[in-house]
């Protein structure tokens, strides 16, 4: 099975993250930056789909020059090659023009399956896998905590408000899966090793065929105006339990009238 | 006055809270229309809510290619829509298949999106909280229509009664729409409880409740106050509580009027899913907990202490 798996290069989330004050995109220069979380579960799930069916992992990512570094870090997991489209006339693309140029790379990579992390942790937008399903006229099952191959049949259990929903398609299909998916493997000492000398190829926007024009802060559909710090919220009144802490909080809650 | 489009979430003939917001929301942009999508008989059940909520029209898309499949049919179905009526704007919930219908559409129009909008002006700019709420943006849509997906407990619903004509409409969906089926649907345990993210009190759990067990306290003290139950990721993953109840930067995202954390340290990943509520209070052992660096009132202490009595205190306060 030819797998390929969607990966993001996002500023860690445990770390202040800030848009840049000219063009109020994400700033990812400045950002401590590191694999999209959600995705280390989507490269676990091609690898362990990988052994028990073999085929080939590919990793796909969009993003400046440093994103270079998470797909080292992906690769030292265990998939095969890379691919980065990487172009400056990328910047400040809008989920509708990012969607247009994955799907264009996928196009040339002609994978079974695609598989990514439910949600990006610095736009958490969520739509990336039914646009690009939309754009490639293949099936989308998202939201997966468990997924199943057998042949070209794919099971999945799609975590939904109420519970969930079993869901079958036939590949080519995307899926994207929850962290509750499996238990991502850490990179072993050989792992990272070899992922320096695995094959990385470098995509333009020229290579895809696609208009700069059409993506990057030229093309975007939609645009921030202007963007505000919140304040910080500040602590209010801490007391210490000495024997009527229940009843103080049920006073406070009395006063904020919700008993 | 211009259409404004709604699309609708129901579940068991119950519309969703989120539905009746995005309605309030739309009457101040023009004509509420209601899209209700489900199996065939799905729309009558809702239509009298829609109405006190002030839809004027009720657009019924029935069919058992929808209700059986995916998303896919209701984006095509919608997008149709879209193209026949031009609405002034188009809401869905900030939800998982809210965003999954608006990223289709979105494809399917080449028309702009925004997600996870707490408000919407009539010139079509939206407030985003980003970054777990640290930053907020003021957004618009630079390509086609307002097409916007409203995060739940964004504003108060409020009724204003309005008689609705349902409508039907045009149900036909291209192959590629019926890729993905649904084979079953399972309710998992929830009981009477509101929806995690709908709810206007969340009382949580975190690795200090220590157990499956001991979160029945942590049910007693939401229940009693009518609340949904969250738990952090550091009880989700200890197996204390299922993972789809998981508050945090890789769980729900919750703004309710009131959030109650009880045995959460506070760690970033659990406040980048609750620091937008409207009142916090923790309660925990640990003094320098940073949970409390944001909490409105904090209770040091143990709360297999503070909790039951608190829990008898509202008893005998009712």
């Amino acid at each position: 099975m030819n797998i390929v798996v969607l990966v993001k290069q996002v500023p860690d989330s445990s770390t202040e993250r800030v848009l840049r004050t000219d063009d109020n995109t994400v700033d990812r220069a400045s950002a401590s930056n590191v694999i999209n979380e959600m995705d280390e579960y989507a490269i676990e799930e091609a690898l362990k789909i990988k052994e028990e069916h073999g085929g080939e992992v590919t990793v796909l990512t969009m993003g400046p020059a440093s994103a270079a570094e998470s797909v080292r870090k992906a690769l030292s997991m265990g998939p095969d090659r890379a691919v980065h489209i990487l172009d400056d006339a990328l910047h400040g693309s809008c989920a509708l023009g990012t969607s247009k140029v994955l799907a264009a790379a996928l196009r040339t990579l002609d994978a079974d399956l695609i598989l990514a992390g439910s949600e990006s942790t610095d736009g958490r937008v969520q739509v990336m896998p039914h646009m690009l399903a939309e754009r490639l006229g293949i099936a989308a099952m998202t939201g997966a905590r468990k997924l199943t191959v057998d042949g070209s049949t794919l099971t999945a259990e799609r975590q939904t408000e109420e519970g969930y929903e079993v869901l079958t398609a036939s590949t080519p299909a995307i899926v994207s899966v929850w962290d509750t998916i499996n238990e991502p493997r850490y990179p072993s000492f050989k792992g990272i090793m070899q992922a320096k000398s695995k094959p990385l190829s470098v995509l333009s926007l020229a290579d895809l065929g696609i208009d700069p024009s059409e993506v990057g802060t030229a093309g975007a559909t939609s645009e921030v105006v202007e963007a505000a710090k919140r304040p910080m919220r500040t602590a209010g009144t801490k007391v210490t339990d000495s024997g009527e802490g229940g009843v103080a909080l049920v006073e406070f809650l009395t006063s904020e009238k919700f008993v | 006055m211009s259409e404004v489009l709604v699309v609708v979430e129901h579940s068991g003939g119950v519309v969703k809270k989120v539905t009746l917001e995005m309605l309030t929301l739309a009457r101040e942009l023009g004509s509420p229309s209601a899209v209700v999508f489900g199996e065939p008989g799905a729309v009558a059940a809702v239509t009298d809510k829609l109405a006190e909520y002030g839809a004027t029209t009720v657009y019924a898309a029935e069919s058992d290619e929808i209700a059986g499949h995916l998303v896919a049919p209701k984006a095509t179905v919608l997008a149709n829509l879209i193209g026949q009526v031009s609405p002034a704007a188009v809401l869905l919930g900030s939800t998982q298949e809210g965003k999954e219908i608006a990223g289709r559409v979105a494809v399917k129009l080449d028309n702009g999106l925004l997600t996870d909008v707490v408000s919407l002006a009539a010139d079509g700019t939206a407030k985003q909280p980003i970054f777990a709420g640290s930053t907020v943006t003021t957004s618009k849509v630079t390509k086609g229509l307002p097409l916007v997906t409203v995060r739940p407990n964004s504003l108060t619903p409020s009724p204003a009664p309005a008689t609705a004509e349902t409508k039907a409409v045009d149900t036909t969906v291209g192959a590629n729409d019926t890729l993905v089926k649904v084979v079953s649907r399972a309710a998992e345990q929830k009981g009477s409880r509101p929806e995690l993210t709908e709810a206007s009190i969340v009382v949580s759990g975190g690795r200090g409740v220590g157990s499956a067990e001991n979160f029945k306290l942590v049910e007693e003290f939401a229940d009693l106050l009518g609340a949904a139950v969250g738990a952090s990721r550091a009880a989700t993953d200890s197996g204390f509580y299922p993972h789809q109840f998981q508050v945090g930067q890789t769980g729900k995202t919750v703004s309710p009027q009131l959030y109650i954390a009880l045995g959460i340290s506070g760690a970033i990943q659990h406040r980048a899913g609750m620091q937008t509520s409207k009142t916090i209070v923790a309660v925990n052992k640990d003094a320098e907990a940073p949970i409390f660096d944001l909490a409105d009132f904090g209770v040091v202490g143990d709360l297999f202490k503070v909790v039951p009595q608190a829990v008898d205190e509202v008893r005998k306060r009712r």
